[in-house]
């Protein structure tokens, strides 16, 4: 497969653009994302409005990461590790371009497939033919894209004679198998998973690893998140763990699994 | 900011960096266009998912007015002892304009206030859902035409030429529309109660544009302040070539583009200066 590699830099940028020929594909510079939540409910307008004028409003602050930076190289498999609330989730909704860091600088090179939007938007009265167009926009394909790789995608999903059926006789596996199918159809650059290893039946489950393998054995750089500490170290190739927004720990992922794990039986 | 960087062997790498924004307003409208297709398909699962288990399907979005319309014109015309000639094609021909207004930035609304877990999930341009909704409106708009003209030839009202001019007179309604619906969603972020109030402002709002009675049987001190409500210029531009058949003068074709046009711009600046906030609020 023919890979794209990092733009050559234009002479124009070549001064502020961070990321040199080092293959550095995904960089977090200093990232704070600052959620600014009331500290009490209003629940009402007229409450709120009040109290906003009288200067009693106090807002908390809650930092999801806090001065994060990280980079990933192209062909990495960098796996997230890190408790519930850490930080995980949000750190990869900025490489996927859901939200803007507070603070601090996101660069990503290349097209990202979100594995946490496998199935986005599938209406359960729509044929499974018009989800897979549906649901393709949705993940920034053109319905060109779509056409092209249609029949590729029901016979991934294993659900060639069902696709003219409305998506609400599906069982959730035949679901996830078309989620996946559709989310992977198109090799991205990058390729974010957020536990999602597990996707219908166990052949299933073969076959969808598969997919993943032969993604990064292309030379897709894939950002895991898993709490199975297994497959941490059997699928990545560095792993950084998140703790209340900080990152302790970036390294190979054998030895950042192993202080994760002392720092968890600690606790 | 996406960038797409022409590369040797012909592909294109996207390159994202948070730190270049770029002009927020013209950004967001160059990613509307990149996701073109998105726009059309969920237009498409907006119109016939709705319907797709009733029996008269589709046929629905032009029996809801024609149904609406007669309701109407029986009240109006056998309780209220209104006397007005073709009273049904004078309501209907309004009735479907508010009808688009009223659905159509409820619904964009709706899609961006309460829709927020897709935009917590993946990323699309933030106005998708608002436009979406939008082009939803305007294909039921263009269906409900169909029992307009057919109830203005059966009540024996003739087809004006000015009918030709009805899609510009549309245009100015999609761009308010659109304009209040991301207007009130941006506000809604903040507040959700305000979502709730519009539906009640809806309600008022209705009443004081001039569909189901006559803008002339109010006080002429009244009807002037009425000219204040722009759905009624938005209206009254609508029913002049469809009920009419008068063509509106010029003047009155500048006023409603202006008014839709402003709140269109002010809407989309302050939509899309404050739409990453939607990926913070949960």
């Amino acid at each position: 497969m023919n890979l794209p590699t990092v733009p050559e830099p234009s002479p124009r940028n070549n001064a502020s653009h961070p990321l040199g020929d080092d293959g550095v594909v995904i960089q977090l510079q200093n990232v704070t994302v600052r959620y600014r939540v009331p500290r009490e409910r209003f629940r009402t307008f007229k409450e709120f409005a009040i109290r906003r004028v009288q200067g009693r409003v106090q807002f908390e602050d809650l930092l999801a990461l806090d001065n994060v930076s990280l980079v990933v190289r192209r062909g990495e498999v960098m796996g997230l590790v890190g408790a519930n609330g850490a930080g995980k989730t949000t750190l990869l909704r900025l490489v996927a371009r859901v939200m803007r860091p507070t603070l601090g600088r996101v660069v990503v090179i290349g097209r990202v497939a979100p594995l946490l939007a496998m199935g986005a938007g599938f209406h359960p009265e729509l044929t499974g033919r018009e989800n897979v167009y549906l649901n393709g926009t949705l993940l920034g394909y053109t319905r060109q894209q779509i056409e092209g790789c249609f029949d590729e995608i029901v016979d991934f999903a294993e659900l060639r004679n069902f696709i003219d059926a409305p998506l609400r006789t599906y069982s959730s596996g035949m679901m996830a198998r078309l989620g996946f199918a559709v989310a992977t159809a198109v090799m991205p650059e990058i390729l974010i998973v957020d536990e999602v290893l597990s996707v219908g039946d166990i052949a299933f489950q073969e076959k969808s690893a598969a997919r993943i393998r032969e993604f990064r054995e292309a030379g897709a750089t894939i950002l895991l998140v898993s709490h199975g500490m297994d497959t941490i170290r059997k699928m990545c190739s560095r792993a950084a763990w998140l703790l209340h927004g900080e990152v302790m720990e970036v390294g190979e992922a054998e030895g950042v699994v192993e202080q994760f794990e002392k720092f968890m039986e600690v606790d | 900011m996406i960038k797409e960087t022409p590369l040797t062997n012909t592909a294109r790498t996207q390159v994202y960096d948070s730190a270049r924004q770029g002009f927020a307003p013209l950004v967001e409208f160059k990613e509307i266009w990149r996701y073109r297709d998105l726009i059309f398909f969920l237009v498409r699962r907006d119109v016939t998912a709705r319907y797709k288990r009733s029996v008269l399907g589709v046929a629905w979005t032009m029996l809801n007015p024609l149904g609406m319309m007669i309701i109407l014109s029986v009240v109006f015309s056998q309780v209220f002892r209104m006397e007005m000639e073709g009273y049904p094609a004078y309501v209907l021909s309004a009735l479907i304009t508010w009808t688009f207004f009223s659905q159509a930035s409820s619904s964009a609304i709706n899609a961006l206030v309460w829709g927020g877990d897709l935009l917590q999930r993946i990323y699309i341009p933030r106005s998708a859902f608002a436009v979406s909704a939008i082009g939803t409106g305007l294909v039921n708009l263009l269906f409900s035409l169909v029992p307009l003209l057919a109830v203005t030839i059966a009540i024996g009202i003739p087809l004006h030429p000015t009918l030709l001019l009805v899609p510009a007179a549309i245009i100015p309604i999609v761009m308010f529309s659109l304009g209040v619906g991301l207007l009130i969603s941006t506000i809604g972020i903040y507040f959700v109660d305000v979502v709730e109030m519009y539906q009640v402002l809806l309600a008022a709002w209705f009443y004081l544009t001039p569909i189901i009675y006559p803008l002339e049987i109010l006080p002429e001190s009244v009807q002037g302040w009425l000219w204040l409500n722009p759905m009624v210029h938005l209206v009254e531009l609508f029913r002049n070539l469809v009920f009419y058949g008068v063509l509106p003068p010029l003047q009155e074709w500048l006023v409603s583009f202006a008014i839709a046009g402003g709140t269109l711009l002010i809407g989309w600046l302050i939509f899309t200066g404050k739409s990453d906030e939607f990926a913070y609020r949960t």
